[in-house]
């Protein structure tokens, strides 16, 4: 966003700001409801599970990418770069972590399985 | 001249040099490649977290029964409302920085002082609230038994309730004393000693029927699974070696060692960075006072400081889930 000091004038101004804190009651709410169901823990939500993981913690995830996607975008100012800049950043870090993250814990639950079927007994 | 000149062909060109393909100046760029790095280091760290976490499935601490101290609610068992408390400062704080950069695109100066300002006094409350949380997580509450293992055992009463080692551990005569460097042969000493000694507390839950040891190994419903009294004597005087209290890098009275290592590398890590960022603000607070993006004719230092105070704020909002929530 080319913010020039002669460019400036009072609406353009009035709605970044209103923006900025549009994205504050979204982050607050969207805090409020994690803590919330962190205390509360719903049975019914630990109980469920989606592809091997509970479903609150499925919640908690996509919640946490939401918040993140909303600092990124309004209050790191995401939104206003170019496409080059915003692809080169977000793609990157997007692909290398979901590799990352898909083979670490999956060699982790491999290591638990062969510490819990092994023949071994680690707890003495 | 013309043999020395390089010659690219890409003059005038969108990468040529010269001119701004990604609309972004030099400083801002830079400062995009540092955050995606950073950014890749700090999922590195939760990975691994998540690696041992699935590792040690079974036996990971639950977060609400380790975090769940309040200032001046003693004995409350109050998980998530600290944490939350502090997320929300750091969040208001991230709030205060991008007003303080929008109020500088429109160059005025007082506003960006007063909302660096309330920047700086939110990171500081955060790294403040930080420092008393480790606090309490180093000082522990109720001690615990390790084993040969390197397992934690600890103790309830019959209704299931957390049970503090001082409560029933027996008085057993001793000599032991802390060791100090001046007392020592070659440089050793040590900082503290456990206030109960292994053989007390083996005395006392023998003579003790209501105490039972609960493992941590965590059953299906999610709670870590509480021994009967035959399997408790069993089990603490055949594994039991030692008393923990608290937590450093080698013992955790909260269970696995390594939650207790992630804890202090991961929160200690994302710690240094909003001190850095605290300092950086300061630095850029000064010179906003004295004028000198005034002279410049932009505010793009605050702009570029406020993206790396955001990724702060971006990387706890992962640490608060994967530490506290999941």
């Amino acid at each position: 966003m080319a913010h020039d000091a002669s460019h400036t004038n009072e609406s353009k101004s009035n709605s970044a700001v209103k923006r900025i804190w549009t994205v504050f009651i979204i982050l607050s709410v969207v805090t409020i409801v994690e803590v919330v169901l962190g205390i509360f823990r719903p049975e019914f939500l630990e109980d469920t599970y989606l592809a091997r993981m509970k479903l609150l913690n499925w919640i908690f995830i996509i919640l946490t990418v939401y918040k993140a996607y909303y600092i990124t975008w309004a209050f790191m100012h995401m939104e206003h770069e170019t496409k080059g800049l915003r692809r080169s950043v977000v793609w990157t870090a997007v692909f290398l972590i979901a590799y990352l993250v898909f083979i670490l814990l999956t060699e982790g639950d491999y290591i638990h399985d062969v510490y819990a079927n092994g023949f071994q007994n680690w707890d003495f | 001249m013309d043999a020395t000149a390089v010659r690219t062909g890409t003059e005038g060109k969108t990468w040529g040099g010269g001119n701004q393909p990604l609309g972004g100046s030099y400083g801002k760029l830079m400062m995009w490649f540092f955050i995606l790095s950073d950014g890749l280091t700090f999922s590195a760290f939760l990975a691994a977290y998540g690696f041992s976490r699935f590792k040690f499935i079974e036996e990971w601490p639950i977060a609400d029964e380790v975090f769940n101290h309040f200032p001046f609610l003693h004995g409350v068992d109050a998980p998530m409302y600290y944490v939350a408390s502090m997320t929300f400062v750091l969040i208001f704080s991230s709030v205060t920085m991008v007003l303080a950069v929008d109020a500088g695109h429109h160059m005025k100066k007082n506003k960006v002082i007063w909302y660096m300002f309330a920047t700086i006094i939110g990171g500081i409350i955060f790294v403040g609230a930080q420092a008393w949380e480790w606090t309490k997580f180093i000082q522990g509450e109720y001690g615990a038994v390790e084993t040969n293992a390197g397992r934690i055992l600890q103790f309830v009463n019959t209704e299931g309730e957390r049970v503090a080692l001082e409560d029933f551990a027996g008085q057993l005569p001793s000599e032991r004393t802390v060791l100090t460097r001046s007392e020592a042969l070659w440089y050793q000493s040590e900082s503290s000693m456990p206030t109960v000694t292994y053989s007390e507390v083996l005395a006392g839950f023998m003579e003790d029927d209501n105490i039972l040891v609960r493992t941590d190994v965590i059953n299906e419903n999610g709670q870590k699974t509480i021994l009967s009294r035959e399997e408790s004597i069993k089990k603490l005087s055949e594994d039991g070696v030692g008393v923990v209290q608290g937590a450093n890098l080698k013992h955790n009275e909260y269970g696995a060692p390594l939650f207790a290592d992630f804890f202090f590398f991961i929160t200690g890590f994302h710690g240094f960075h909003v001190s850095t960022g605290i300092l950086i603000n300061i630095i850029i607070f000064f010179n906003v006072i004295i004028g000198t993006y005034e002279r410049r004719g932009s505010y793009e230092m605050v702009e570029r400081v406020g993206l790396y105070w955001h990724f702060v704020d971006l990387v706890w909002v992962f640490v608060f889930t994967f530490f506290y929530l999941v």
